[in-house]
């Protein structure tokens, strides 16, 4: 058989994945690499900053559903990614991430350009690899594949010495991943199941609590069906937004910190809670002991030990998502005078979420000053039928944006939710526009946010990546002041913004479209604008500067606990 | 409580640090930790030994089998297992009474003299805890110059797992 060089090898077994797009940085370790990407059918688009390859990867993930690649140099190109994945880690998207490496006998040594990425991202990856062996690159990188889909999904490091990449060897035949160590549980246990649905049918004032698993588990067709079936409401996570449509009568809104009074006033008061993909995390939770004191949980994930992490579940189910939504399904259909008499069960219960829902409404006051939320309610109402994409900087941009935007479509919303990474949103829209060419792709950004990766406006404008960037310009770090006003008395500290680059001139620089919004009147033609306009976009838009997100539960407290105004 | 686990894993490099930083990472006590290969060199058996209660045993169950390169996890109770912990000590002492005693006392523990100097003793103790514990308590008098310890190795009883 034919030998190959590792870098070859590497570029036949991404064809063979299926790998359209990789995101990358070259550098001495990966010359080799990068000397053959050439003759292969992937398209390469060069980033201006690793971590941006990695959060432009991880957008192209959770766009797609495909698992994200990038590529990288070895040392500070390996480092660079380290945000990039632990982003993707907390959030279980598939990546796999090559990293250059220093040749094999020299590592160790201190060479030039190294560094242990293996050891730094060991515990911000689902798993990671040092190739020692050219004979052993075929098989680590359909494994990497293989641990980065399945299961509860997540990032994978390969790491790829020099030697390697250049050694030579016979390319094999592709064969099944056999890990011993690793065989995640698909199917939910049916009599757990069972005994789920009969507490579900018994329920008077059950919730589901939706998380980012049934997007990753593209469960929103049978969440949507059985949550109509049974006519129960559905709160979902930062992460769950768009699994269950906004649009809905039985949609809460999102939960948590900064969720909706009825999304929390439902929880608290649920009898049985219906955890789906979901973690409960401290954002959402609050003060764990007074999370949905009063119900019974069922829990369902693909991963154990999300089980029980946090909270004592009453029944827990291990199993894909839609393998389980699917069984529940059955078990409705199954039993249709059951299921009727269910939801008809379920009226008061929905009239009282109906009041709280009157009685506090997200909203806001628009006067003379522009009001961010006012902002996203107009790129809500431009982009409606749209179907676009929209994904998020770190702060009250990202807030706003969760609250004021209809979501209706799974994998339509990118944002940093358990990291919280400020700088992830153009990158990750970049990655989506990738994907998705002829749809219209928004990053709402923060001021802050958008200078941590603000170079890649080169990458936009270089591949005409026509992302929309607006800024929510506040002059602030604003969710840290926020913070300072409320429980810090005023007291300012490092969160004013007042050198920031005028960020239309910053725009032209790039060679893209800079457009500005002073007054509200102004805000409706300049995001026509920039919406029609062919390529990529920065619009600055001068918001009301001390706004603060509301509702607000304040760290530690019980999430019935709001600040309302 | 204390709890030991048996954790059978891939015999990779990196293994060991991807348990340990598991266990520093997310906050979970290792009291010992001993592993090597088992008869198939592919795979090796740790043996841990840790303190928490049932939620973070549950836990700490779970995050091990997460791993990869993990392949099999069993708690160890109490009342199923067969351990095991050695422990050397070099005893400064001369020839004379106290020797004597201190030969005495290492015979009621089932102890080995390794080496026998002029001025100094090596001895091996092996037993279960309890009993290392004991043993090192009436030995304590006797001057030890220095004492290293291994973890617990431990194994199912037939029939219990
Ligand atoms: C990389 C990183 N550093 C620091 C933080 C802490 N942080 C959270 S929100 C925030 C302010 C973000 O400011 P901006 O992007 O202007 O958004 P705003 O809240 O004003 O909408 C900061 C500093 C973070 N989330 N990520
Ligand atoms: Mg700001």
């Amino acid at each position: 058989m034919k030998e190959m060089s590792g870098a070859q090898i590497l570029l036949e077994v991404l064809q063979e994945q299926g790998v359209e797009v990789i995101f990358g940085y070259p550098g001495g370790a990966v010359i080799n690499l990068y000397d053959c990407l050439p003759d292969y059918s992937c398209r390469h688009f060069l980033v201006r900053h690793e971590q941006a390859a990695v959060h432009a990867a991880d957008g192209y993930a959770r766009a797609t559903g495909k698992i994200g690649v990038a590529l990288v140099t070895s040392g500070p190109g390996a480092t660079n990614t380290v945000t990039g994945l632990a982003t993707a880690s907390m959030d279980s998207i598939p990546l796999v991430v090559f990293s250059g490496q220093v040749p094999t006998p020299l590592i160790g040594n201190d060479a030039f350009q190294e560094a242990d990425i293996v050891g730094i991202t060991r515990p911000c990856t689902k798993h990671n690899f040092l190739v020692k062996r050219v004979e052993d690159l075929e098989r680590i990188i359909n494994e990497a594949f293989h641990i980065a889909g399945s299961g509860r999904p997540g990032p994978v490091l390969i790491d790829l010495p020099k030697d390697v990449i250049v050694g030579k060897c016979a390319k094999k035949v592709a064969t099944k991943p056999q890990l011993k160590g690793y065989n995640p549980n698909y199917a939910g246990h049916p009599g757990q199941i069972q005994r789920a649905m009969e507490v579900i049918f018994k329920a008077e004032k059950p919730v589901f609590y939706v998380g980012g698993g049934v997007v990753l588990g593209n469960a929103a067709r049978e969440l949507t069906e059985l949550a109509r079936a049974l006519q129960i409401p559905v709160t979902t996570t930062l992460m769950g937004l768009g699994a269950f449509p906004e649009d809905d009568p039985l949609s809460l809104g999102m939960l948590g910190m900064h969720g909706t009074y009825r999304a929390n006033m439902a929880v608290t008061k649920s009898d049985v809670l219906v955890a789906l993909g979901a973690r409960f995390d401290d954002r959402v939770t609050g003060r764990i002991d007074e999370f949905a004191a009063d119900a019974q949980i069922i829990h369902v994930d693909i991963d154990p030990t999300s089980i029980s992490k946090n909270v004592d579940v009453d029944i827990p189910i291990v199993g894909d998502i839609t393998d389980v939504l699917g069984k529940m399904l059955e078990l409705v259909k199954s039993a249709p005078a059951k299921a009727k008499a269910c939801s008809a069960g379920h009226n008061a219960w929905l009239e009282e979420i109906a009041r709280w829902r009157d009685q506090h409404k997200l909203s806001y006051q628009q006067d003379e000053i522009i009001k961010p939320q006012f902002v996203v309610e107009k790129i809500d109402e431009l982009t409606a039928g749209k179907n676009p994409i929209i994904s998020t900087e770190v702060g009250q941009n990202q807030m706003w944006a969760a609250q004021f935007f209809t979501f209706t479509q799974a994998r339509s919303w990118l944002t940093s939710g358990g990291l919280g990474t400020m700088g992830y949103g153009l990158p990750a829209a970049m990655g989506a526009q990738v994907a998705f060419p002829e749809r219209l792709v928004i990053d709402i950004a923060g001021d802050g946010s958008i200078q941590m990766n603000s170079q890649e406006l080169a990458t936009v404008v270089q591949y005409n990546l026509p992302v929309k960037v607006i800024i929510l310009n506040n002059g602030y770090l604003g969710m840290v002041r926020q913070w300072q006003e409320l429980f810090f008395d005023k007291h300012y500290s490092a969160t004013t913004m007042d050198h920031a680059p005028d960020f239309v001139k910053l725009a032209d620089a790039y060679g893209a479209l800079g457009l500005r919004a002073t007054r509200p009147a102004e805000v409706e033609p300049v995001l026509k604008e920039a919406f029609a306009h062919p390529g990529p976009v920065v619009v600055d838009i001068v918001v009301a500067a001390e706004e603060n997100v509301y509702p607000m539960v304040p760290a530690g407290e019980a999430i019935s606990n709001m600040l309302l105004v | 409580m204390k709890h030991i686990i048996s954790v059978l894993v891939e015999n990779e490099f990196g293994v060991l640090s991807r348990i340990a930083s598991l266990f520093s990472g997310r906050g979970f006590n290792i009291e010992s930790l001993t592993v090597a290969e088992t008869e198939d060199k592919s795979i090796s058996n740790m043996t841990i030994v840790t303190i928490g209660d049932d939620h973070i045993i549950e836990q700490i169950t779970k995050q091990l089998n997460k791993l990869i390169n993990v392949i099999k996890v069993v708690e160890l109770t109490e009342s199923v297992q067969m351990s095991r912990e050695m422990v050397l000590l070099k005893f400064a002492v001369n020839s004379g009474p106290k020797r004597l005693e201190l030969l005495r006392l290492v015979e009621v523990y089932q102890g080995r003299v390794l080496e026998l100097g002029v001025r100094s003793l090596i001895v091996e103790l092996t037993g279960e805890r309890a009993k290392i514990e004991a043993a090192l308590e009436v030995l304590a008098p006797f001057a030890i110059k220095e004492m290293s310890r291994t973890g617990m190795v431990a194994l199912a009883r037939d029939g219990k797992n």
